[in-house]
């Protein structure tokens, strides 16, 4: 029996931001895009010795936690920690807050490997005598897939029912479906939604084990794509029913989809994929035409992206442009579908199509739309997608209502 | 306030082997021994993923598939909403031992495991499903969650929801914080209100209020003792057939509210 999704009232993105490997804070990740430029650097992280290119965010080392949320401190929540700071996202989430009221506001996060890194590193220093983790291991606070909402609460004091979305490389894109249905339902009024994903030694060694990192830094849908390249980032946004000041930027719809084929293989044709871009489109109510763009999940893999492309082509057409940012930002998994979302708002706001930075010849097999130059002008809409292990996927649709 | 129907129950647990034993223990007519969960074989689970899929993911399989059998519903219609505390706790351990070692390594199988909609993507394989799936976590609240996102996801996109909350204890040392004494897992098919054929009504909304406790020590310790079991006291009043509020905590400061109206010839 298929299942038709009906169309969903659009919800207002009143607040975004994101931090990754080319800086803090939205204006950077414009910059990037517009001039091409990669933040993918040589891999230098300490705790992760393999062969290849990484996205390491600046000053998470550093970038202590205020003494209140101690409990929470791992490399996870400091690089949420700084991307709170950037672009004016606290006093967005308190006046949210004042909007409606600190217990109608949720918070809805993403991450594939929450603070797992101190854990990692607490095994290297277990009590000699007991086999013991040191105190720095804190289980509900660092190393539970769920700290991450544990910390977005007490430090946007927020008291709304919270959730923590793990589905590896979508996490963060199923938040904003989460977010439509929990407002549509009236669990709340108001959600924050998150993603953050932070480098670590078992997505590290584990996608080298696969035998999928690059050896260069990634080039999403070129012809001699040979790998990804990981990135870490923390990126946020804040969905209401209406919106605030002049910005009518929207979550006009979400699509969702299994792949049923293998955990970490794509389905050949697609089509769990085709059936999360077409869901997403039909809750937007809005024609496929109307998709300025698509910000693709194209990671830079030889099988992903060819695969991506033949779907997106089915789905959507296949004259419409196709980027994706993985070139400048690296796959940041669990943050991979905000950093997506958050470069799609920000071109909706400021009128371009983003270029595939690091990319110069486009593969046959990825079809002729790829976009490789950044080319300013208006978009109305964009489709995102976001792939992950297990063939779970999730695709939004963002437009502008204005 | 949000409705939905529950049409189908599975469960493992100590003392619990299945619904059907389940049922006549929690409604009193067997007196509930405490036993050691037994493993069931997830006979969805092809033979190539049954071998590659860790214990936790056995056990979120069979309870499923029982769940889904109880319903009478098709396995690859039913939306899903997996739901755990600790994941596959033996293969984090294991990754962090080798990460800890001079070569460390690490296998693709054990690193597809490691993520925490392992169990979702090897359910959607087993019942061919394309149906949305996701995978939730709620630190010891996690049942309360998941029963959130799905009920949400069964009323507002008026389809059936599959639910499924597991864990089994962590090896130590992450076993000392976060000491689940057994293994457990529970599943429930949610669909719009009303459903016919229902074993009961659930309306639920979210608000404060201490958690419901259950006055046999037997259940309340187990109630206790593992993450899923949360759901004992929603169990206790369908086992039942009796209409029940109860409380369940769903974060740090709030509850789920669940008004219980159980169908008293269902089965």
């Amino acid at each position: 029996m298929r299942y038709s999704p009906e169309r969903v009232q659009p919800l207002f993105v009143t607040a975004y931001t994101a931090t990754t490997a080319v800086g803090a804070g939205c204006a950077a990740l414009r910059d990037a895009l517009l001039t091409r430029r990669s933040g993918l650097a040589a891999n230098d992280f300490p705790h992760a010795r393999v062969a290849g290119f990484i996205g390491r965010v600046a000053g998470v080392e550093t970038a202590a936690l205020p003494a209140r949320f101690a409990e929470f401190d791992c490399r996870n929540h400091r690089l949420a920690w700084i991307a709170l700071q950037q672009d004016g996202f606290l006093d967005a989430a308190a006046a949210v807050r004042a909007r409606h009221g600190a217990s109608r506001v949720a918070a809805i996060v993403g991450t594939s490997t929450s603070g797992v890194l101190t854990t990692e590193l607490g095994y290297r220093h277990r009590d000699p005598a007991t086999g013991a983790l040191p105190p720095c291991v804190r289980y509900a606070t660092t190393h539970n897939f769920a700290a991450l909402a544990g910390f977005m609460r007490a430090a946007l004091g927020l008291a709304g029912p919270t959730v923590a979305i793990s589905t590896a490389c979508s996490s963060s894109a199923k938040v904003f479906a989460t977010a439509q249905r929990w407002i549509t339902a009236g669990v709340c009024d108001a959600a924050l939604v998150a993603g953050v994903d932070s480098l670590c030694g078992t997505t590290l060694y584990g996608f080298d084990s696969l035998q999928l990192v690059s050896r260069a830094p990634c080039r999403p849908f070129d012809a001699a794509r040979d790998g990804l390249s990981l990135g870490e980032g923390a990126g946020f946004a804040l969905l209401e029913r209406a919106a605030a000041g002049t910005r009518r930027l929207a979550l006009a719809g979400y699509g969702e989809s299994a792949d049923a084929h293998h955990m970490s293989a794509p389905h050949p044709e697609g089509l769990g994929a085709r059936l999360a871009m077409g869901a997403a489109l039909e809750r937007s109510g809005l024609p496929a035409a109307a998709i300025g763009y698509v910000c693709a999940h194209g990671t830079a893999t030889r099988n992903n992206d060819a695969v991506e492309a033949r779907a997106i082509a089915a789905v959507v057409g296949g004259r419409t442009p196709v980027m994706s940012v993985k070139g400048a930002i690296g796959h940041t998994l669990g943050a991979a579908g905000m950093a997506s979302a958050v470069a799609a708002l920000a071109s909706i706001e400021h009128g371009f199509v983003p270029g595939t930075v690091n990319t110069s010849e486009v593969d046959p097999e990825c079809g002729n739309s790829v976009q490789l130059e950044t080319v300013e002008r208006r978009v109305d809409a964009v489709l995102v997608n976001a792939l992950g292990f297990g063939g779970n996927n999730a695709s939004l649709v963002f437009a502008n209502l204005g | 306030m949000i409705s939905v129907s529950l049409t189908g129950i599975g469960i493992a647990a100590p003392g619990l082997r299945d619904w059907e034993t389940a049922r006549a223990v929690l409604a009193g007519a067997v007196r509930y021994a405490h036993a050691p969960l037994e493993s069931r074989v997830p006979e969805a689970l092809p033979p190539a993923e049954r071998r590659r899929a860790g214990p936790v993911t056995r056990l979120a399989v069979a309870v499923a598939q029982e769940a889904a059998a109880h319903a009478g519903a098709d396995g690859a219609a039913l939306a899903s909403v997996f739901a755990s505390s600790d994941g596959d706790g033996e293969t984090v351990h294991q990754i962090c031992t080798a990460l800890a070692t001079d070569a460390p390594g690490i296998s693709p199988t054990r690193f597809h495991n490691s993520v925490q909609n392992a169990a979702s993507g090897y359910w959607s394989i087993a019942m061919r499903s394309r149906a949305p799936t996701t995978a939730v976590n709620g630190l010891d609240w996690v049942f309360a969650s998941a029963l959130l996102e799905a009920a949400v996801q069964a009323a507002i996109e008026a389809r059936e929801v599959l639910l499924v909350a597991y864990d089994l204890p962590v090896p130590a040392p992450l076993h000392a914080l976060h000491p689940v004494a057994d293994g457990a897992g529970v599943a429930l098919v949610l669909a719009p209100a009303p459903a016919s054929g229902a074993l009961a009504t659930l309306a639920i909304e979210v608000g404060v209020g201490d958690p419901t406790r259950i006055a046999a020590p037997a259940f309340e310790e187990l109630r206790l003792a593992n993450p899923p079991m949360r759901a004992l006291p929603l169990l206790l009043a369908v086992a039942r057939r009796e209409d029940a509020d109860v409380v369940l905590a769903l974060d740090g400061a709030n509850a789920l509210k669940v008004t219980i109206h159980a169908a008293r010839d269902a089965s």
